[in-house]
């Protein structure tokens, strides 16, 4: 069973959209988080999961982000 | 968090900023059908250091230095600036080098494959046919696991490295000291003899940056994005870059189609072709395009600025040892080296996997 949270800071493009995207694809659970730590990973990632229809709440404090991923 | 900047119409509306900008530059006084190429662009940064000996290609490309100051400031003002390092750097230097390589072998990275297409070169669409192919080859090890490892956050100052060095190249192009030696080397005929003035080269390139950085401006991101997830978000920049220097070329005249005597370039179209494969493949295993890696590196990425001193070193290498395409067509090393890059290129692809 995968874990319900990704961790893909430090990962350069693609990779964090790659891993979210394996997990949306395999998952069984409705929810789960991204944990990012750059600009364009957010974006890249808001970009892919509302363009499939699922809903992403962002939270962000000084250096990191997590993306909390839903299915609507 | 959304901004204007991220919206399709946003990278759009930069991509045909660059494209006008770059057909502008070229009737400034850039070479032609080079009004912004990264690859050729610091290729004569290289030479005008003297660490090649092209002596047609040396000249200090304030566009260059304008690509990391802007996207430095972008990144400040945004609360972008992230120093971080330790993603595998000598292998980044690898790909830096052989992207050069196979970039100097098509005379041009992506962004000039598209410059020269809007001013009519048909030569190029064997360029960007090699650069898709390049990056679907990219693609097969990215779905398979390749990755270059996890970079990690490092002191402010070391993210300052690469705009302290662009500052430094600047007050060289500003002072242009004359020593013994032959430095500073600038180039007296050829392409690099052509440019714009300083001071509009100089701020179209902190434009540039300072959008590009806003937008994630990348053309090998449009190519894999649409290929890996169907985003198409990229690509309308991509799209926007193409058809904004193919209008501007129109109106002022610089559009000339064909595949014999364009500028800067040649019609051997296997090595067109294969030189951007190499290209290709090597950007998409880095992670982007020789223009992203310069943004990137001013908003802190050790790792990006690693890639663009490969670059140097390839630049260097391409020409002191005969690799490097010209209008006459390829060199007796060319097919050797691009050879031996894609060789590198897909053993890294092969042994720098692991599930994350």
């Amino acid at each position: 069973m995968m874990p319900d949270r990704i961790d893909a800071r430090g990962l350069s493009c693609p990779q964090p959209v790659v891993m979210t995207r394996n997990k949306m694809d395999t998952s069984k659970s409705c929810s789960f988080e991204v944990l990012v730590d750059s600009g364009a990973a957010r974006d890249n990632i808001c970009r892919m999961a509302t363009g499939m229809g699922w809903d992403v709440q962002v939270t962000e404090d000084a250096d990191e982000c997590i993306l909390v991923l839903s299915k609507k | 968090m959304k901004t204007f900047f991220t919206t399709g119409k946003g990278i759009c509306i930069v991509g045909i900023g660059i494209g006008i900008t770059a057909a502008l530059l070229q009737k400034l006084g850039n070479p032609p059908n080079m009004g912004v190429c990264v690859a050729c662009f610091v290729r004569d940064i290289t030479g005008a250091l003297g660490f090649h000996r092209a002596g047609v290609v040396q000249y200090i490309r304030p566009e260059i230095i304008g690509f990391v100051l802007g996207a430095f400031a972008s990144a400040l003002i945004s609360k972008e600036y992230r120093p971080r390092t330790g993603s595998a750097p000598i292998v980044r230097f690898l790909l830096g080098f052989f992207a050069m390589i196979g970039a100097l072998v098509f005379l041009g990275c992506p962004w000039r494959a598209l410059l020269r297409l809007a001013g009519g070169d048909g030569n190029a669409l064997l360029g960007l046919a090699g650069l898709v192919l390049g990056i679907g080859i990219g693609l097969y090890f990215i779905k398979s696991g390749f990755n270059l490892g996890r970079s990690q956050k490092t002191y402010f100052s070391v993210g300052l490295v690469m705009p302290v060095i662009a500052v430094g190249l600047l007050l060289l192009l500003i002072t242009r000291p004359e020593l013994k030696t032959g430095a500073l080397f600038l180039s007296t005929k050829g392409p690099g003899a052509l440019h714009a003035p300083l001071l509009i080269s100089l701020a179209a390139g902190l434009l540039i940056g300072f959008f590009a950085q806003k937008t994630r401006f990348c053309t090998m991101g449009a190519v894999r994005d649409a290929m890996l997830i169907r985003d198409f978000h990229l690509m309308k920049g991509v799209i926007g870059l193409l058809a904004g220097a193919f209008l501007t070329n129109l109106i002022v005249q610089q559009f000339n189609p064909g595949f014999t005597g364009q500028p800067a370039a040649h019609s051997v179209h296997f090595w067109n072709f294969a030189g951007m494969l190499l290209a290709g493949l090597a950007f998409a295993l880095a992670g982007g395009c020789p223009g992203r890696q310069l943004f990137m590196s001013g908003e802190g990425d050790g790792d990006a600025a690693v890639f663009v001193c490969g670059m140097v070193a390839g630049a260097a290498f391409a020409h002191n040892f005969a690799i490097a395409a010209s209008p006459k067509g390829i060199g007796p090393l060319t097919p050797l080296f691009v050879g031996i890059g894609l060789v590198t290129c897909v053993v890294i692809g092969f042994t720098m996997r692991k599930k994350i």
